[in-house]
């Protein structure tokens, strides 16, 4: 059977494919927004799609992903239509949340994906959270909760983290670790190791190199079977790099960093290109493919956008709903002269 | 059923809250109670008391002390379904946790467009006891409310904290159930059986045709106390016990108002921008044709709360205070 580095070659094209399909998505997330398409805050997750692929595709489809406002590619990652996400990111009824939610809040609860959370460190809790209810019903889902590097040093990390291992939740938390909390490299606001930060509270750490998605996925593989079977959470520090800037409005190198270290990152961490080049060596895929599976990604990111483009915005008569899931028989929920 | 025709029995506030709790837990799995101190302490006010041998500790859970995280994971589990009691053991710490209230659950039914609602009950004493000083002494109720997505009941009675208790628990939203550290001991008359009122209906705790003194929470005994003091002069107050802050029985404010045209707001909160606020507000706009005065407020002083037993008997708001405003909005007192 045709292997590379011992995966078939089917699950390392499925993985191509997926990468190619979260920086085209990404690209032209960028473009929509540099035409005002989209607005708000928006991060790309351009540089990092390793690990969405990697530690997600091994995942079962009731399992539970959680994530910060980083989350375009995870989404997709869960099973989320790119419709629905580009249709949420340019604020349509046809969004995965109406347009109610935007880049930074993604959800969609049938495919597990509980979002999409904006308050850095925020979705840690929740993410616990999440796991503490699969325990509780008995069941054999498990949680994955990303976070950036800068979250760690949230006091809701270590609150999270030291519940977890007292309930022994099955949570994975996984740091995308792109070495900067916006413009502020890790090493200026740590004097300890990301793998030692969650130590203390009795979390096993975890290194990963998150631009080789192929050793992020069949580490990923092996460790949701532990915490499935019992092992009690983990903490992954999933190494990448962020070939963009923190979120659309920011340059991609300047002030906290320079040009020649994101050259340099692009040029030799790429985690497409990484795949790619191992394919082509052994000789699994040549040129021709590779852009045929282009072409075929591409198509799907066009049919996202047109998708986006024609579906309306929200009615105007929408403003109000679901700002409460119940809407009580008596008094009043809305104090500014709505009646409710 | 009216009331008077319930089986009942005397009990503490603190005891009805606990059969609240049991009887929700009773009928629904997917209701627990986590918090510091909630399990093998009994509670830090008692309120939990012997629920740890009744239900095991799957579902009576001791917190780390660790408002925000504990507040967070109970959202969490709370946004598949699962009815977490968060107890905080006084709101004064949940502020801690605010981010997890308004950020998270206030926000995750709109935010995700109805997919995910948080049936979660956040609940604790709030408010001043005696001599706890600054930072142990507020009334958190604004806090709460102020964001659209949360919902706010105060039950001031036994009987009302049984049955609000229940409700907020069976609500699809974020509710909280605020308590006072003073009202635990107060006895009334509890309904035996599966007792639930509704979120949303206020309560005429006192009925007279003067002066409507609206109130909400441990406030409500104060305004009994006040309405007392007035009846010994010849006016007769109504008491309106809102009961429920968010949502609000704006047709029972306005019945009142209508009624006395005199509006009285009291509340053991700070005035600017507190729940009083909102009340004038809604009065002056709804109202205004039936008002002979304007709506005062009683409130807490406009500083923290002095340790000083004289200073904090001065900023809280009592009886006298109240009455003296009741005066001023029937033209009767002595000072303008």
């Amino acid at each position: 059977m045709a292997e590379v580095r011992g995966m078939s070659r089917d699950v390392a094209l499925s993985l191509l494919g997926d990468m190619l399909l979260y920086r085209r998505f990404e690209e032209e997330v960028e473009t929509a927004y540099k035409i005002g398409k989209i607005g708000g805050f928006c991060h790309v997750h351009i540089g990092q799609e390793g690990i969405a692929a990697g530690a997600i595709k091994p995942l079962r489809g009731r399992d539970l992903v959680i994530s910060a406002y980083r989350e375009h590619t995870q989404a997709l990652a869960k099973g989320m239509a790119p419709r629905a996400v580009m249709a949420e990111l340019f604020g349509r009824v046809d969004g995965c949340c109406g347009g109610r939610g935007g880049s930074m809040h993604l959800f969609d609860v049938d495919k597990g994906f509980m979002g999409g959370h904006g308050i850095v460190g925020g979705q840690i809790p929740l993410g616990a959270g999440l796991a503490w209810a699969i325990k509780y019903r008995g069941g054999d889902q498990i949680c994955l909760c990303f976070l950036g590097d800068a979250a760690v040093n949230q006091g809701a990390f270590l609150e999270a983290l030291n519940m977890s291992a007292v309930w022994r939740l099955p949570v994975i938390y996984v740091v995308e670790n792109n070495g900067y909390g916006m413009g502020t490299a890790f090493s200026r606001v740590s004097v300890t190791e990301m793998e030692e930060r969650s130590g203390a509270c009795g979390v096993p750490a975890h290194t990963v190199n998150g631009q080789d998605v192929q050793a992020t996925y069949e580490f990923f593989a092996g460790l949701a079977e532990d915490v499935r079977d019992g092992a009690g959470p983990q903490f992954v520090n999933a190494v990448t790099y962020r070939f963009r800037g923190h979120s659309m409005s920011d340059p991609v190198s300047g002030t906290y960093r320079a040009k020649e270290e994101v050259d340099r990152q692009v040029v030799e961490q790429d985690p497409i290109a990484i795949l790619r080049d191992r394919l082509f060596e052994a000789g699994l895929m040549g040129q021709d493919d590779l852009e045929e599976l282009d072409a075929q990604v591409r198509a799907v990111v066009q049919d996202a956008l047109d998708f986006a483009e024609e579906s309306p915005r929200p009615d105007a008569g929408t403003l109000y709903d679901h700002a409460y899931a119940e809407v009580n028989e008596h008094g009043r929920l809305f104090l500014d002269g709505r009646g409710s | 059923m009216s009331a008077s025709e319930r089986k009942s029995t005397e009990m503490t506030y603190r005891e009805a809250l606990n059969a609240a709790m049991v009887q929700e837990m009773e009928r629904d799995d997917a209701v627990f109670l986590m918090g510091e101190e909630v399990a093998e302490y009994d509670g830090a006010y008692k309120v939990s008391r012997g629920m740890l041998a009744r239900f095991g500790d799957r579902r009576v859970v001791d917190s780390p002390i660790s408002e925000l995280g504990f507040a967070g994971l109970c959202v969490g589990a709370a946004m598949t379904g699962l009815r977490p009691i968060c107890e905080f053991m006084t709101f004064n710490f949940s502020i801690l946790a605010l981010d997890q209230v308004i950020n998270s659950a206030a926000k995750m039914a709109y935010m995700t467009n109805g997919q995910i609602n948080v049936p979660i009950v956040f609940r604790g004493p709030t408010g001043a006891a005696l001599q706890l000083a600054a930072q142990h002494s507020q009334a958190c109720e604004t806090y709460y409310v102020h964001a659209p997505g949360v919902k706010l009941v105060t039950p001031a009675t036994p009987a009302d904290a049984k049955g609000l208790l229940a409700a907020a628990v069976r609500d699809d939203d974020p509710v909280a159930v605020m308590e006072g550290e003073l009202l635990y001991n107060v006895k009334g008359e509890v309904p035996d059986d599966e007792y639930v009122i509704p979120l949303g209906v206020a309560d005429l705790k006192r009925s007279g045709g003067d002066v409507s003194i609206v109130t909400h929470g441990k406030m409500v005994h104060v305004a009994l106390q006040a309405a007392g003091k007035l009846a010994r002069e010849g006016i007769e107050a109504d008491v309106l016990d809102l009961r429920s802050v968010r949502p609000l029985d704006v047709q029972a404010i306005l019945e009142t108002a209508a009624r006395t045209n005199r509006v009285v707001y009291v509340e053991e909160g700070w005035p600017f921008a507190g729940v009083g606020a909102q009340i004038v507000a809604l009065v002056q706009e709804e109202a205004f044709d039936d008002l002979d005065a304007p709506v005062l407020r009683v409130t807490q002083a406009d500083v923290p709360m002095p340790y000083a037993k004289n200073l904090e008997a001065l900023a809280k708001p009592g009886a006298d205070r109240v009455v003296a405003a009741c005066k001023r909005a029937l033209y009767a007192g002595e000072e303008a």
